[in-house]
């Protein structure tokens, strides 16, 4: 894709541990890395609990300072964040990027209009009058498709429905243009429909702005309408990068062939069952003792765990374009004919 | 026309009207307005708000309302001993031991109890109010200083602390209000701190983190207001107790000394003597406490249940 101009964001073997006074620390991200170009989605995939929100907040520098532990760099236009002070990130937070949430409800303070909560980052971060900034955030708000903004503006979150909120979220995010948006989760708390307005309309303003997006989610189903590249993370680390389109047509990672297939499908026969992937994401082994996924894996064999191999599982290139942490891949065939069906049926 | 018709005629026209009402009735309204018209529609809230109303109006207009003048002895020389003259042609209520009329004493006593309870709850909530912001906005070690002085103050009983305080500034009105104030303060002050530390960690101030909201923003923009929905609460309930404190403060012989402000609590203290002979004298003061103190009590629950998500409906 655009992936000849500078990146926007990258992001080089950050890890975030949480110590806890009395308790052994907790890696929650471990070695992550990867890089957005300008107008470049990408996309980071995996269960609950597999540190994907917890990169996102580190990046935003918005994890706490007691009890966190960020290493690595997050080099944002070259400045590195993981050190930066608090007001150079601050600066940077809402002006040159954005950030999204899962929950549109939650994330809107209910005693507060609309309109006070979208003019308060342009005033924070545009030289505007108040009167200035109201006419803007109207404007915004007509942009993320809000019928009747002037209206809109005077009226509570509660009063807003899932998918109205969460445009006015956008609408926030992007008041200032942002060069990375990144997205945590946005389409989960909504309705079908409503999710596919709210993808529709980050296509529209995020990726054909040329604003880089970090595209956060479980569903594979975003990834599919989204994403240029994908990376699929366990356990804290990432275990599978790839193009949207090998992805989804030649899955390695027996995880991510394991998400692709516990996907209901439409061309499947009607009363066949689904194949979820065993356990869950709670299963997983520390990544000092072999794959933190062998425990769940079909393919797993005795030289998936370090005492066997004597070394934890590399992150190894894997074919243009692709990488991989495994040792026992799943293996395809030259035609990769039901995968891409796959994609297209979603 | 066939009946079934007309049924669903009736019926869709029905819903149709309700359809027509909602929208109407909830446009542009705030979590305030709303917990206001919640309030409204409850009986037991309304309940508390004409019980703490008239003895609003009551203590506002007592000059115009009471019958005769609370310190004058008019009935003194038919006082006997074991003999107290009860109601009479004047004296609904009849006279106390001295010979004052009884409901004119009431009705300025309205105006003494109430008067100390407000203060001494704004008194309070101020104190209370900026210790917990500071705790709350700030964290780290203010939290921990302000948190420490706040837990001695609340290790000690509220009524000894306030006899304590009330002993140590003098005896008059300003040292009961400051008295009942100092017991209030930690509640206070603890309830918002531990409600803003809760709104800190809330998605909606990480939101407003990750747009670039500066911090001071944050606290007294966003968090604060979420923050305060218990503090009046209390307040409100607090109101009760600091007019049931300020009754036994003077019961105790603490209150305003100066008898030409009579006092519920005082006349209490003062009607023990007589209860063999004229029960009343106590009964009516008494009855005046905690019915004021109820009232406030029913409005702070009420209030409570509005503001609370919960038990929205």
């Amino acid at each position: 894709m655009s992936s000849l101009q500078a990146p926007v964001l990258e992001v080089e073997d950050l890890a975030v541990r949480f110590t806890r006074r009395g308790e052994q620390p907790t890696r929650a991200v471990d070695g992550v890395s990867f890089s957005v170009a300008p107008g470049e989605t990408i996309g980071l995939v995996g269960e609950s609990g597999c540190g994907k929100s917890v990169t996102s907040l580190a990046i935003m520098g918005l994890l706490p300072r007691r009890g966190v532990e960020v290493t690595g760099s997050v080099r944002f236009d070259g400045n590195d964040l993981v050190d930066a002070p608090d007001h150079v990130l601050r600066g940077l937070r809402g002006a040159d990027m954005g950030m999204v949430f899962q929950d549109p409800l939650s994330s809107l303070n209910p005693t507060v209009p609309i309109g006070t909560q979208v003019t308060e980052v342009l005033l924070e971060h545009r030289e505007m009058s108040k009167a200035e900034a109201q006419d803007e955030a109207v404007r915004l708000l007509d942009k993320v498709g809000i019928p009747d903004p002037g209206r809109r503006l005077k009226e509570y979150p509660h009063q807003l429905s899932g998918g109205m909120r969460q445009r006015a979220l956008i609408a926030m995010a992007l008041a200032c243009s942002p060069r990375l948006l990144i997205a945590d989760e946005p389409t989960t708390a909504l309705d079908v429909t409503i999710q596919a307005q709210i993808l529709e309309l980050l296509r529209e303003l995020v990726v054909d702005a040329g604003t880089a997006l970090v595209m956060i989610t479980h569903d594979l189903g975003v990834v599919a309408g989204l994403c240029d590249r994908v990376h699929v993370m366990y356990a804290g680390k990432i275990i599978e990068t790839a193009d949207r389109r090998d992805l989804f047509a030649r899955p390695r990672q027996p995880y991510t062939g394991g998400l692709l297939a516990s996907v209901p499908r439409l061309d499947s026969a009607r009363g066949a069952p689904l194949t979820p992937i065993r356990g869950s994401a709670r299963d997983a082994i520390p990544w000092s003792e072999g794959c933190a996924f062998a425990p769940r894996c079909d393919n797993a064999q005795d030289d998936c765990l370090t005492e066997v191999s004597g070394s934890t599982v590399p992150l190894v290139p894997d074919g243009p374009g692709r990488e991989l942490r495994c040792r026992h891949p799943l293996e395809h065939p030259a035609a990769p004919s039901g995968a891409t069906a796959h994609g297209a049926a979603r | 026309m066939t009946a079934l018709g007309d049924y669903k005629r009736e019926r869709i026209d029905e819903l149709a009207a309700r359809a027509g009402q909602l929208p109407e009735g909830d446009a542009g309204l705030s979590l305030t307005r709303s917990a206001v018209r919640r309030l409204r529609r409850d009986p037991v809230a309304i309940t508390g708000a004409v019980i703490v109303l008239v003895f609003l109006v009551v203590a506002a207009f007592a000059p115009l309302l009471a019958p005769r003048d609370p310190v004058t002895q008019y009935l003194l020389s038919e006082i006997r001993p074991g003999l107290i003259p009860g109601s009479q042609e004047g004296f609904p209520l009849g006279a106390d031991n001295l010979g004052r009329d009884l409901l004119s004493r009431l009705i300025y006593g309205s105006r003494q109890s109430l008067l100390i309870g407000v203060v001494s709850t704004v008194l309070g909530l101020v104190v209370g109010m900026t210790l917990g912001v500071l705790a709350g906005a700030f964290g780290g070690w203010v939290d921990t200083l302000v948190m420490r002085f706040v837990d001695i103050i609340l290790s000690i009983p509220g009524l000894l602390m306030a006899i304590t305080v009330s002993v140590l500034l003098g005896q008059n009105q300003y040292a009961l209000m400051i008295a009942i104030a100092v017991v209030q303060v930690p509640i206070f002050a603890r309830l918002l701190r531990g409600s803003m530390l809760v709104q800190r960690g809330s998605d909606y101030a990480v939101a407003a983190r990750a747009l670039g909201v500066r911090k001071s923003r944050i606290v007294f923009g966003h968090v604060l207001p979420n923050s305060l929905s218990p503090v009046i609460v209390q307040a409100t309930l607090s109101l009760a107790t600091a007019i049931i404190e300020a009754a036994a403060l003077s019961y105790l012989g603490l209150g305003d000394p100066d008898i030409a402000r009579p006092e519920w609590g005082a006349m209490l203290a003062n009607a023990q003597d007589f209860l063999s002979i004229r029960p009343a004298l106590a009964v009516w003061p008494a009855l005046c406490i905690i019915v004021v103190a109820l009232g406030f009590t029913l409005l702070g629950e009420r209030l409570r249940e509005a503001l609370d998500p919960k038990f929205r409906r």
